[in-house]
């Protein structure tokens, strides 16, 4: 169906490759998943297959790309709209019309189809992705799991044989996301649809896929059976670390298979827990540690919604909070009213002051400097901060802000990113590496208190330890930290404490251990495989078995 | 479109307070929940603000007529090069009234403008284009979301650099808020460009593009010349008609032509019911009585004559029909 051919691609200022002699040939039928670390070029191939790389986006193209017996060479974009799907990474931005309906015709009226059978079509792809309570609703209102569906179900009303997906999970709670791939899952088994699939967080697809292809980073593709391509990969899901760690054969790809093979490695852990418990990790240290910062009924409306209702919260130093919930539970709306920058209808947040000092501070009035030493926040939308235009200008702006020595945001930055040129522009960057760059000029000031609103959104697994590593030093010299995240392998590495959020109200606040175990749909991997045992990583498996004899 | 007629042959103050309620009711009757529909209400501040300006430059400048005096305001003259423009001046009621009447005039023709807006919805609007204006009209819808984006862009971006712990003062402010503005904007439309290039937006399908040209060209030129001729009095009139015929079949062949190369179908096109029917029909009768008959029934009071209370009531009928659907 999508068939590559000594495939080179270049844009012409870059001094590589982007890729490099790609041979991947993919038959109808087949859910094949695109990995490789941040900025390796995997929506370019994703954008090579439907043509808008080179069409759109410029750049030299070496090879043949024949999808559905069409050259993309020779047939743009446009042209292949009735033969390939696409559904970006931000489908927001990809939306033509205002409504739900009106959006899911669009690629058929474009298609001239006429309007009998569009209807009839449109109906289809309501019952399939179940957006029927959505028809008649103006797309800006819809949450981001909602918008991502019709975003699919735009894409599928042209009845493409082909659906490229960029990251279609990376911005959806654990349950969103369950429903979106269960919708994919549904296009390729009933309706043989090819389906090609970028997507960092492995351990929500790496079960569902019939292929991987990994983007390595000299611009190749290695493409094969999942287990193949996983066996000797630096990106991998827990599911297969643990497998690697502990030897299994062939991989486990999903929990049930690895649950099955996991039974002697069960009873290893539990033994090694019960020898020495010290193994495990000691999460519940940080909760006895001084209030850093307290909320008391905490307020946030919008018109008519209430985003935050009554929360009341208290961040400890020393101990990392991370706050989940579902899209649009009020995680940014909390963030944002603590930090005082955003909306607050009512209630009251006081930084608690250094030991010995009485002052109760309010940081919504607390301006310039002062502010972000005490409380810094990195939104989610981190390039927002950013406006000078150079790497190293933003650095320098933001040690004399703080007052920082020269040179603190750089060292910052060089461990959250290596290698990052200093006179690249911050909007060439790729998301990972703004992000990286933002959270470096927000830590200049070290600041007491620091809240991060998703920080995970496109970081491959070796930048998420990295940024793990900081966040945890940081929360070591006595600053509190909270973060909100749909990343649950992410906060069962790092969080001390857990707070769940549903319709602005904090349902559940414990500590990692429990908050994780407790729910199938929060639960880590390792957790899910090794249950009843309270293990959330990897790690810790490794620690346990390293304590055996 | 009827009642602007209407407004522009109004004679007088009442008539015109009576077709602007009559715009009010029906936009009331009728409105949906819409983005654009809750745009009514600013037409209406921006009406008021119409009236009120027009009073004032009456009174700062306006050209004081005789009748009785209300305020007996000095008058002071200007230096000669102002051309004889007096400031202030005594006010006098029937000043004030024209003033008034002539501010409403104007008021009622931007709440037409703003009820048409606020119940139709451009975009349905241009979603009625016929197909060789189809690509047109997807630019129309593009460039009228850019607006509100624009807006919530630089919102977020303000609060963010907030966040950075700097006051930035003056024109590096404006920079700092600009830019990325700016940049988000292009990314955006680069990315909705993408995704409209990816799902078939413009497909080419058959035909010849210069033949399209050549035939607007030809439009066009008639358009021109035909109307020139038919307003200038002494060049020959038995060659505007002809000319203005000739024009408007070219465009029509082109338009033909050019829909046929793009084969684009309607989802779900707005039905022409008998709803839609009313209203067009009500639209003309009114315009036509306010064109030919506009003095019937003149006479009881000044400046308000049967013609426009009937007017004011007929542009309500759109309603029932709503009503009874």
């Amino acid at each position: 169906m999508i068939r590559l051919h000594r495939v080179g691609f270049a844009y012409p200022d870059s001094p590589a490759p982007i890729l490099h002699d790609v041979n991947l040939t993919i038959p109808e039928g087949e859910l094949c998943l695109v990995i490789g670390a941040t900025g390796s070029g995997k929506s370019t191939l994703l954008q090579i297959v439907n043509g808008l790389a080179p069409h759109f986006t410029g750049g030299h193209l070496d090879g043949t790309v024949t999808v559905g017996g069409l050259d993309t060479r020779s047939h743009p974009p446009r042209d292949l709209a009735g033969t390939v799907g696409v559904v970006g990474q931000n489908p927001a931005a990809g939306f033509v019309t205002d409504r739900v309906d009106d959006e899911l015709a669009y690629s058929m009226e474009q298609l001239g189809i006429a309007d009998s059978v569009m209807r009839k079509r449109v109906e289809e792809v309501i019952d399939l992705l179940a957006l029927g309570p959505l028809r008649r609703r103006a797309l800006s209102e819809l949450s981001a799991g909602e918008q991502q569906r019709v975003a699919i179900g735009s894409a599928l009303t042209a009845h493409p044989r082909v659906l490229v997906l960029d990251e279609p999970t990376s911005a959806l709670d654990p349950t969103g996301a369950e429903e979106v791939l269960a919708a994919i899952l549904r296009l390729v088994d009933d309706l043989g649809v090819t389906v090609l699939l970028a997507e960092h967080r492995l351990e929500r697809v790496i079960q569902y896929a019939d292929s991987i292809a990994r983007v390595t980073d000299d611009g190749r593709v290695l493409h094969g059976a999942p287990v193949e391509v996983l066996a000797d990969s630096p990106i991998a899901p827990p599911i297969i670390e643990l497998g690697r760690l502990a030897g299994w054969s062939p991989l486990p790809r999903s929990i049930r298979d690895a649950r099955r093979q996991a039974t002697g490695l069960r009873q290893q852990v539990r033994e090694q827990l019960q020898l020495a418990p010290s193994v495990a990790p000691t999460h519940a240290a940080g909760t006895s540690g001084r209030t850093a910062l307290k909320a008391q009924r905490l307020r946030v409306r919008y018109g008519q919604v209430t985003a935050v209702a009554d929360v009341d919260l208290s961040l400890c130093a020393g101990e990392l909070t991370a706050v989940m919930g579902r899209n649009g539970s009020g995680k940014s709306s909390l963030l944002w009213a603590l930090q005082g920058t955003g909306v607050r209808s009512g209630g009251t947040v006081h930084l608690v002051g250094e030991a010995g000092s009485t002052g109760y501070l309010d940081p919504a009035e607390l301006s310039g400097p002062d502010a972000i030493r005490q409380i810094a926040l990195v939104p989610q939308n981190p390039s927002d901060l950013l406006y000078l235009d150079s790497v190293l200008a933003e650095c320098r702006e933001s040690d004399t802000t703080t007052g920082a020595a020269p040179g603190t945001t750089r060292a910052t930055l060089d461990r959250l990113s290596p290698g990052l040129s200093s006179s690249s522009h911050p909007r060439d960057l790729s998301e990972g590496q703004r992000l990286a760059l933002v959270l470096a000029i927000q830590l200049a000031a070290t600041p007491r208190v620091l809240l991060l609103d998703e920080p995970t959104r496109g970081l491959d697994y070796a930048a998420k330890r990295r940024l793990g590593e900081v966040l945890a030093e940081h929360t070591a010299a006595g600053a509190a930290v909270l973060l909100s995240s749909h990343d649950v392998e992410f906060v069962a590495n790092i969080a001390d404490r857990v707070l769940v959020l549903a319709d602005g109200e904090i349902i559940t606040d414990g500590p990692v251990g429990e908050v994780l175990t407790a729910s199938p749909s929060f639960a880590p991997q390792v957790a899910k495989i090794l249950r009843p045992l309270p293990v959330l990583v990897v790690d810790t498996v490794r620690a346990a078995l390293g304590a055996a004899p | 479109m009827g009642l602007a007629v209407a407004t522009t042959r109004s004679p007088g103050l009442l008539s015109t307070a009576f077709l602007i309620a009559a715009i009010v009711i029906v936009v009331a009757g009728c409105q949906d929940d819409s983005v654009f529909a809750r745009a009514f209400p600013a037409y209406l501040a921006l009406a008021a603000a119409v009236v009120v300006f027009r009073m004032i430059f009456y009174i700062l400048v306006g050209i004081k007529g005789a009748g009785a005096v209300l305020i007996p305001l000095p008058q002071i003259p200007l230096p000669d090069w102002a051309g004889g423009i007096g400031l202030l001046g005594p006010v006098s009621a029937s000043g004030l009234v024209a003033a008034l009447s002539a501010g409403l005039a104007l008021a009622a023709l931007l709440l037409c403008f703003g009820a048409a807006v606020s119940l139709t919805n451009p975009q349905r609007t241009l979603r009625s284009l016929p197909a060789s204006l189809h690509l047109l009209g997807t630019s129309a819808v593009v460039a009228m979301t850019l607006a509100p984006q624009l807006v919530s862009s630089w919102k977020r971006v303000r609060r963010a650099q907030h966040l950075r712990g700097r006051r930035l003062t003056g024109a590096h402010a404006v920079a700092a808020t600009t830019l990325p503005v700016l940049q988000d904007a292009l990314e955006r439309s680069l990315s909705l460009a993408a995704s409209m290039d990816s799902r078939g937006y413009a497909r080419v399908h058959k035909g010849s593009s210069a033949l399209v040209l050549w035939l607007m060209v030809g439009a066009l030129v008639g358009a021109a010349v035909g109307t020139y001729a038919l307003l200038d009095g002494t060049g020959p009139g038995w060659l505007a008609v002809p000319l203005l015929v000739a024009g408007a079949g070219a465009a029509v062949a082109g338009s033909v032509i050019a829909s046929r190369r793009i084969l684009t179908t309607r989802f779900r096109p707005d039905p022409w019911r008998l709803r839609e029917t009313v209203t067009a029909g009500v639209g003309l009768l009114i315009a036509g009585l306010a064109f030919f008959v506009p003095q019937l029934g003149a006479g009881a009071f000044a400046g308000l004559s049967l013609t426009f209370v009937l007017c004011a009531l007929l542009a309500m009928t759109p309603i029932l029909v709503v009503d009874t659907r």
